[in-house]
């Protein structure tokens, strides 16, 4: 008997099992194409409301999910911290509560507060669609990851896979770390010791180094992640440069990568930062391949628990 | 056994492979043989694409063409999202080939509502723009809701009561070549 997607919510890969990944992957795999067609556009949503929910600023994953609800033909209101009533000093709840009141079907949510959709899908009816909250989770920037790994590589079980930098902050490594485990890839979390929690290494499967060389040797995958300098004013490394000099992929640095691994971000970079200008724009990077993915998959998760909801 | 099981056997593969030879030639015998290399078939995920390829076969058997083929998934086109009992699985739409001003053959193993035919036709004019379309089933059990019907059929039966359904097994998935007749499960046609 085939197995049949039954959430409402997306809130964390931890929640997943492998063969659910696998049906988003597989799903979005189909959605991808839509986007090649001469009509990049489908009925799946027409007629349901989609709230993109945005209480922390992003650019890149709004956008994303924005397009990816317009080519579901879904119908969509954009609310932020901004111009919402939680600037009023109304509740997180409350505002939720609101939008439920209004027959919305789906809640797309960032927030930095870890834990924030997950409060809020056990209370409303809607569906909840974590797109990022603190540095807790991100599963639909991970889903992209796992989506580009398997599209290039052909496969996730047995790939090395080196994650460097803010491990500590970053809610894509713990995403991407819970994903790539589920499917089977070994993986490594590298960067500064202030930022790479040592607990980390009692997982299986999962290897914590502070050297650059160790990092990219023998990897299959590089996934750099953004450095954000307010990070180095609180002291978690002595400054911008020696971040770079130390962790950021570079061309001296090339020399140990393989030649056919993938270098991965997540956007937005930090040209000379977190890698060199020319390895960001060069053969080995899929940097601009995840954003295509990255809509893909959103068009996948929005219809897969858009299809959950009950029908009252 | 057999009392107990709630299946019944309608047709045999004897009776599928003489609807696969009918609707084969009738197929050919509408368009000239000149014109025969425009047609494209298209299989409706999933049962249309094992009936699709045995069409193919036949085609060649008869006439020596390779005739162009590709596979349509309807389930973004659905218009029952969130009213089913369980999300249906999307499978892969493939067409190879440019639709623009070719004569397409969707193809499916049953016509019942029309609503799968009805959801068909979106996928495929959001691809293109077809100088034809025409519908070949296997089966028409003739309970329909929409004003769709099939160009090219193999067997009708009409007489289907209300708490059951057709269904066709093919030997590509099922193992066996049968059209059989089930219970119809409330919620989940």
């Amino acid at each position: 008997m085939e197995q049949r997607w039954t959430r409402k919510d997306l809130l964390s890969l931890e929640d997943l099992s492998d063969w659910e990944i696998n049906l988003i992957l597989d799903t979005a795999q189909e959605f991808k194409k839509v986007s090649q067609r001469k009509v990049k556009k489908v009925p799946a949503l027409r007629g349901k409301t989609v709230v993109n929910f945005f209480i922390e600023p992003s650019t890149r994953t709004r956008i994303s999910f924005e397009l990816a609800e317009q080519r579901l033909s879904a119908d969509i209101i954009n609310v932020s911290a901004s111009s919402s009533s939680i600037s009023k000093g109304e509740t997180l709840l409350d505002t939720a509560k609101n939008i439920e009141a209004l027959q919305v079907d789906l809640i797309v949510m960032r927030h930095s507060a870890a834990g924030a959709p997950n409060f809020i899908a056990s209370r409303v009816k809607s569906g909840v669609i974590n797109a990022g909250d603190g540095a807790h989770s991100h599963p639909t920037q991970a889903l992209l990851d796992l989506f580009t790994i398997r599209e290039k590589k052909g496969k996730i079980k047995g790939l090395n896979v080196s994650i460097i930098g803010d491990i500590l902050h970053s809610r894509v490594a713990r995403s991407d770390l819970w994903g790539l485990l589920s499917l089977g890839a070994n993986v490594t979390l590298a960067g500064p010791a202030t930022l790479v929690p040592r607990e980390f290494a009692k997982i299986d499967r999962v290897k914590v180094c502070h050297n650059m060389r160790e990092a990219v040797e023998g990897a299959d995958v590089i996934n750099l992640l953004r450095i954000q300098h307010e990070r180095q004013r609180a002291g978690f490394f002595p400054s911008i440069n020696e971040y770079s000099n130390v962790f950021g992929l570079s061309k001296e640095t090339m020399k140990y990568v393989k030649p056919d691994a993938l270098i991965m971000h997540p956007g937005p970079i930090n040209r000379g930062v977190e890698l060199d200008s020319s390895i960001a724009d060069g053969s080995q990077s899929v940097i601009l391949e995840q954003v295509t993915n990255g809509l893909a998959v959103r068009m996948a998760v929005l219809f897969l628990v858009a299809g959950c909801l009950k029908n009252d | 056994m057999e009392e107990e099981s709630p299946k019944r056997i309608l047709y045999a593969k004897k009776e599928m492979d003489a609807a696969v030879t009918d609707v084969a030639r009738m197929i050919i015998s509408e368009f000239p043989a000149e014109s025969l290399d425009s047609l494209a078939f298209l299989g409706i995920q999933k049962n249309g694409i094992p009936f699709s390829a045995r069409l193919l076969a036949e085609i060649k058997a008869i006439t020596g063409k390779d005739l162009e083929s590709g596979t349509i998934d309807i389930t973004m086109h659905r218009d029952d999202i969130g009213m089913r009992k369980a999300l249906p699985v999307i499978r892969e739409t493939n067409i190879p080939f440019d639709i623009n001003e070719r004569i397409i053959i969707l193809v499916d193993d049953l016509l019942q509502t029309g609503r799968t035919i009805r959801a068909a036709l979106d996928v495929v004019t959001d691809y293109g723009r077809p100088d034809l379309i025409r519908l070949a089933v296997l089966l028409d059990c003739g309970s329909r809701e929409y004003p769709i019907s099939a160009d090219y059929t193999g067997i009708v039966s009409f007489s289907v009561p209300p708490d059951r359904k057709i269904e066709v097994e093919w030997e590509e998935y099922e193992g066996t070549d049968l059209v059989v007749e089930i219970e119809r499960l409330p919620m989940n046609r």
